[in-house]
């Protein structure tokens, strides 16, 4: 109880510290990006002073104290009021982030998981069979696959997949003549046009998964209970999944639930890459008009996603590692 | 000579490290001997645009007329310059932070720590992309800067851990008694000891801004004008390259990232065998 009393403390504290950061950056940053800000969206006219309020109380130019500034601003996030969008006027921000949000998680959500099941996999596979041709061949693929451009690759599968052989289509989330809706057309161009960014996703992080499993699991080989499960004459498959598998995945699972919470960012660069319209895409577009509403609060989505997916983390190592539920009554 | 030998020696053992280690050194060549080995000046644009390889331009040449091979060779200046001025830059960031939190336990640790974890959460790519963004400046320094910022905090919570286990040995008793302030004996007692671990730290801090610089620049937050693999990327994207058949021009550059990269995390194959002995070959 008092471990996770302590972590909803942690969690609540960088919460604070990240949202607070969110506020202050702009603040802190010279040339004032928030008077260019403001004199961009007077251009467009038609915008109420209740709107043209909410946007200085955000960047910080209006006339009242930091503090004041402060309170507004998290009574602004408790409302999800986050203005106005200066890339997509006259859409509000949560209006544009509920529109793209869909799509990354779809994607992003699902690639994940498979990414971190097959890496999984393979991992316990090479360490097992340690030494042989498998384990070479796989290990030393993924070292490259895993420090390579991730957005390079994804390049390079468009270029070959869609340009050279017409397979799969070059950009989009869904076929242009359609709009987005719940028929089974629909569903099946959007399915079509992912495969190719998930399968991007997939190959480049196939390899974190399967290094840092095939790590834990030799080391986990080398732990006395290995030797005791192989003096009682257990079957291989038993002494591989059961024994060291088992142990060896817990540091793991923690990376993965963070992961989870990595996926309302978005493969930014995928996405860029493959015009996709999920969250990457959003960011990238708020950051090259300098549509700082918007770009603050996907940000702060993105950052209260990661936070509380670390949260759920050190609750399932709690639940799934005795030791740690047993180290924290004592401590 | 003979310092530069030893500090090479591990990486020319471990047969995965010293092809990481030869994939540097070539890399390190051609960016002081870029003028020697180009035939062009990264910036003559006199040539046709978007042409194919050919014996005249073996990777093409860009939308401006400039030839990519040329552009290639210097990139790699600006590319190993961000990649181990930010690498270097991050590993000073957590040692200063790792190596104090671990040698004071109580209050300062407690602050520190926190500030580590949160830097740890707070998604790196999200948080280099807004900083560059409101940034009113941009370039290499700029790259650099915000890399080192978020990066150093994954080897800051490591070196941490390693110094709470060094601090109870005798030597550093025995420095602590003679009467050594605490910097010294943190940095010339304790450190000499994990030398192994900062040098993974450094090397796999290294890699990531490599990854993040290219990524950056690829998304337009660079200087444009600067010649560097990730801003060769940029211009390959937006002038349509892929859909010209431009294949050189895309691959290229990418695959030096790659490269590199790869180089570095086999280089760190040494050092893991050097501080976690489970990993060497058995017999």
């Amino acid at each position: 109880m008092r471990y996770l009393l302590r972590r909803s403390f942690m969690l609540l504290l960088t919460l604070w510290s990240a949202i607070t950061l969110n506020f202050l950056l702009p603040r802190l940053m010279p040339g004032n990006p928030a008077e260019v800000m403001l004199a961009k969206f007077k251009g467009k006219g038609t915008m109420g002073p209740q709107a043209i309020h909410a946007i200085k109380v955000m960047l910080g130019i209006s006339n009242e104290s930091v503090w004041q500034q402060y309170v507004q601003y998290w009574d602004n996030i408790f409302h999800l009021n986050f203005g106005i969008s200066y890339t997509y006027f006259p859409y509000s921000v949560m209006h544009m982030i509920a529109q793209a949000l869909p799509w990354t998680l779809a994607l992003i959500g699902v690639t994940t998981v498979l990414s971190f099941v097959l890496g999984t996999l393979l991992g316990i596979w090479a360490a097992w069979w340690r030494g042989s041709w498998f384990d070479l061949s796989v290990t030393s693929v993924f070292t490259f696959t895993s420090s390579f451009p991730y957005f390079w690759f994804a390049l390079i599968c468009v270029f070959l997949l869609s340009f050279v052989v017409h397979v799969f289509p070059i950009s989009g989330g869904y076929a242009t003549y359609m709009t987005p809706n719940w028929s089974w057309a629909f569903l099946g161009s959007a399915v079509y046009h992912s495969i190719l960014p998930a399968f991007t996703i997939l190959v480049s992080s196939l390899g974190g998964w399967q290094l840092q499993m095939r790590n834990n699991m030799i080391t986990a080989l080398n732990e006395d209970y290995v030797v005791l499960a192989r003096a009682k004459g257990l079957s291989e498959r038993m002494i591989a999944i059961g024994y060291a598998a088992r142990n060896a995945i817990l540091p793991n699972m923690t990376g993965f639930a963070m992961s989870l919470g990595f996926v309302v960012s978005g493969a930014i660069l995928v996405e860029l890459v493959f015009a996709y319209p999920g969250m990457g895409d959003l960011l990238y577009n708020a950051v090259s008009n300098e549509d700082y509403p918007l770009m603050q609060a996907i940000f702060l989505m993105i950052v209260v996603a990661v936070v509380a997916a670390n949260f759920v983390a050190d609750i399932v190592n709690v639940l799934l590692d005795p030791r740690i539920r047993r180290g924290a009554e004592t401590a | 000579m003979s310092a530069v030998i030893r500090l090479f020696l591990p990486f020319w053992r471990n047969k995965l490290a010293r092809v990481g280690l030869i994939v540097v050194l070539i890399m390190v060549a051609a960016a002081l001997l870029a003028p020697v080995i180009t035939p062009y000046s990264p910036n003559d644009t006199n040539f046709p645009a978007m042409l194919g390889p050919s014996w005249q331009h073996w990777l093409g040449t860009t939308q401006n007329g400039q030839d990519v091979y040329t552009q290639l060779v210097y990139g790699t200046r600006s590319s190993l310059e961000v990649g181990f001025a930010a690498g270097i830059l991050a590993t000073a960031l957590a040692l200063l932070i790792g190596l104090v939190a671990g040698y004071l336990p109580g209050l300062v640790d407690e602050v520190l720590s926190y500030l580590t974890n949160v830097f740890l959460v707070i998604p790196g790519l999200p948080l280099m992309i807004i900083l560059a963004a409101y940034a009113p400046v941009k370039g290499n320094l700029l790259i650099i800067f915000v890399i080192t910022v978020t990066g150093w905090a994954w080897g800051a919570r490591v070196l941490r851990a390693q110094v709470t286990t060094l601090r109870a040995r005798d030597y550093v008793a025995a420095a602590r008694f003679a009467g050594d302030s605490m910097m010294r004996i943190v940095f010339r007692e304790i450190m000499p000891n994990m030398i192994s671990l900062v040098a993974a730290t450094f090397l796999g801090a290294a890699v990531s801004a490599i990854l993040a610089a290219a990524g950056l620049q690829f998304l337009g937050l660079g200087d444009p004008s600067i010649n560097s693999w990730g801003t060769m990327l940029y211009w390959a994207q937006n002038s349509g390259a892929l859909l010209q058949g431009q294949w050189a021009w895309l691959f290229a550059p990418g695959f030096c990232i790659a490269a590199l990269g790869t180089a570095l995390v086999l280089m760190n194959f040494a050092v893991d065998e050097l501080a976690n002995p489970r990993l060497r070959k058995k017999g």
